[in-house]
């Protein structure tokens, strides 16, 4: 069984939803990255999703944009980061890793060559910002074959008769964009949550995981009840900024991320 | 739009796919966000260029609001001055704003009416996009909000003011290398975030389906009237057409109604910046590899682990790392060349033509022209040259008279 999976079935037999952090990979450099990557699962990540710094991010907001590009400053490259991963993987091999980024980086790595070596590093699923199921024949059967899923991502905006096009196949989870517009910006209602999951559960049995716009613990532990999994991104990359000197790492960076981290894990485990 | 050249089977001309697609160039690798809006796009605009009363509209504010057909100019000055080819001048400067870039907007806006949509978001470069979308929304009561690197909004100040005065909001952008394609990355951020009214008026051949083909329909007005100009003055088609590319619209247009016409040998000018081999320059074809942005897959300028490389022109038009993805398909083709002209020899053809011609080019087709100058001498007198003069320059002589060590 894949990580993806197992990880959510646990969770579902302990009745509570999945916290998702997000990390840009080299955000500020190496170490620091790899530190909080390393830390994030004790301080309560279920799954973990790696940025993949790219130079023209457009789907994503200041904060992100931001963190990409200090991670290419401090050398960040695809196989850099999956070198992370295989780091990661030394003491930790349950705990889910998802790569989100675009498409050209792994265009240029290679597709085949990229998902082989994607999965052999220890890594379990892709997101891919700027890859529609419409284009995905890129990379779907290297994929496939490798064992890794392609999370398919839902939008408010996506109309009812395009669901089962991209639901119908997915694997691992939905990824559901909970406003229509870029990373770190707006939060959705309660109301608006609501409303969308079932639209989802009516077509597919995978487990949902809400992402952008969540910042607070109460907003997460909601996202990770009315779906199955909540993802927060920006609002760690902020604090992680705050502890910046220079653009460098300090002392607080880790600690600060992960204390960060843990407040809203208890939030959500708390529901 | 209906063109007055019917393709023919196995034509160059019907182009894109149904996927969107120039061979394996172009598509619609955008965000599930978008995905909705660009296939809403696509179905509108094809519903609109079958719609023979959406072309009525278009000729009707294409003749009596930008002013064409724009002429056809027999350069005589300047073909004696290179002493070979008749060089033949597309004054598409001559037009309302002074650029190509009315002709696609123009359209654009009519699309976004039709669709309902009120409020227009465009990236623009040099400006001259920004001017011609500020423009038409002027025209039509529309709100306008216009992204710019903020590295151009201080070289292009003029055009900045122009925006303003007629009524749009310019954003300057500092993501990035703040130039054109950031100020795409943050229109598209716009859009995504305010799809419910926003038409993401998109200023070049390149961007998602149906972006490329759409642009270049609303462009291909200046290869057509080039074929019927040239036909009614030398009763022959041209040897050689010559444009400058950035994204490439302006060289789509002319090209691709003679695209069929075996005879009729095609340059694409990128600008080489500093030297093609510089690592100063813009040449997406000629220094690019296959890559994905902005929507499409086309030739982009990148380092080896596929992050964009920024790019480098004395022309702020041009200062783009991608290329409209159906030129990178007739470069694979080899149906159209692809070469560099340098900033300084861009300069050199823009005091040219300015002295010859009394008419001053846009450093955009100062590109173009330093190419003609390379070629024509080598051609016979009865050979015909048309060089697209895409347009006017009176927004670049801060930009010369700095680069002519002159102090305004």
């Amino acid at each position: 069984m894949s990580r993806i999976k197992a990880r959510f079935e646990a969770l579902k037999a302990q009745s509570r939803g999945a916290l998702i952090p997000y990390l840009q990979a080299f955000d500020p450099d190496l170490g620091t990255s790899l530190a909080l990557l390393k830390g994030m699962p004790a301080a309560g990540a279920d799954l973990i999703e790696i940025g993949v710094p790219f130079s023209d991010p457009s789907a994503d907001g200041p904060t992100i944009q931001q963190a990409a590009l200090r991670g290419l400053k401090a050398g960040a490259t695809l196989a850099g980061v999956l070198e992370m991963v295989r780091a990661f993987r030394e003491d930790d091999n349950e705990t889910p890793i998802i790569l989100m980024g675009y498409l050209n980086p792994i265009d240029s790595y290679g597709p085949a060559r990229f998902c082989t070596d994607a999965a052999e590093a220890g890594v379990d699923g892709l997101i891919i910002v700027d890859l529609p199921k419409e284009e995905s024949d890129l990379l779907a059967e290297d994929a496939k074959r490798c064992g890794l899923d392609i999370i398919q991502l839902v939008a408010p905006n996506t109309p009812d008769a395009r669901l089962p096009l991209l639901l119908d196949d997915a694997s691992g989870f939905i990824y559901y964009v909970s406003i229509t517009g870029i990373t770190g910006t707006r939060t959705a209602s309660a109301d608006e949550l609501a409303a969308a999951l079932p639209r989802l559960r009516a077509v597919s049995p995978l487990p949902v995981a809400i992402g952008f716009g969540i910042r607070t613990p109460e907003q997460a532990a909601q996202a990770a009840s009315v779906g199955d999994a909540a993802v927060v991104a920006s609002a760690l990359i902020a604090t992680l900024a705050t502890t910046l000197e220079d653009g460098k790492a300090t002392a607080t960076t880790v600690p600060k991320v992960l204390g960060q981290l843990a407040e809203i894990a208890h939030a959500v485990r708390a529901r | 739009m209906s063109s007055e050249v019917p393709p023919r089977l196995n034509s160059l001309r019907n182009g894109p796919d149904q996927r969107g697609r120039f061979g394996s160039f172009g598509g619609q690798f955008v965000a599930e966000t978008l995905m909705p809006l660009v296939q809403d796009l696509a179905e509108a605009y094809q519903a609109a260029k079958a719609d023979p009363e959406f072309r009525r509209e278009l000729d009707y504010y294409f003749r009596d609001y930008v002013g064409r057909p724009s002429p056809l100019w027999h350069a005589k000055r300047l073909s004696e001055e290179l002493g070979g080819a008749k060089i033949y001048l597309k004054r598409e400067e001559l037009n309302h704003t002074g650029s190509h870039k009315l002709n696609n907007v123009m359209g654009q806006i009519l699309l976004a009416r039709r669709m309902g949509k009120t409020r227009i978001v465009a990236e623009t470069g040099a400006g001259q996009h920004g001017v011609a979308t500020a423009t038409v929304c002027a025209l039509f009561g529309m709100k306008c909000t216009i992204y710019m690197g903020a590295v151009d909004v201080e070289r292009q100040k003029p055009n900045v003011f122009r925006m303003h005065l007629l009524g749009a909001e310019v954003h300057p952008v500092t993501a990035g290398s703040g130039t054109l394609k950031d100020a795409m990355n943050e229109a598209m951020r716009d859009w995504v975030a305010n799809v419910h009214d926003t038409y993401f008026l998109v200023g070049t051949v390149a961007g998602p389906h149906p972006y490329p083909e759409m642009v270049r329909d609303f462009q291909s007005i200046i290869g057509i009237e080039t074929r019927e100009q040239m036909m009614a003055v030398e009763n022959r088609l041209p040897d050689v057409l010559v444009a400058a590319i950035g994204g490439g619209s302006n060289a789509m247009g002319l090209f691709h109604p003679f695209l069929d016409d075996e005879s009729v040998r095609m340059i694409g000018v990128e600008a080489a910046g500093h030297g093609l081999d510089s690592g100063f320059t813009a040449a997406s074809i000629s220094r690019g590899r296959s890559g994905v942005l902005h929507g499409n897959r086309t030739y982009l300028l990148q380092d080896e682990f596929g992050q964009i490389a920024e790019a480098h022109s004395i022309s702020a038009g041009l200062d783009y790392p991608g290329i409209g993805p159906e030129h990178s398909w007739l470069n694979d083709i080899g149906r159209v060349e692809y070469v560099g002209v340098t900033d300084k020899e861009a300069l050199d053809a823009f005091q040219l033509l300015t002295r010859t011609e009394g008419i001053i080019p846009a450093l955009e087709c100062a590109h173009g022209l330093a190419h003609v100058m390379k070629i024509a001498p080598d051609m016979a007198a009865d050979q015909i040259i048309v060089l697209n003069l895409s347009g006017r320059g009176d927004k670049d002589i801060f930009t010369v008279a700095e680069h002519l060590g002159v102090s305004l």
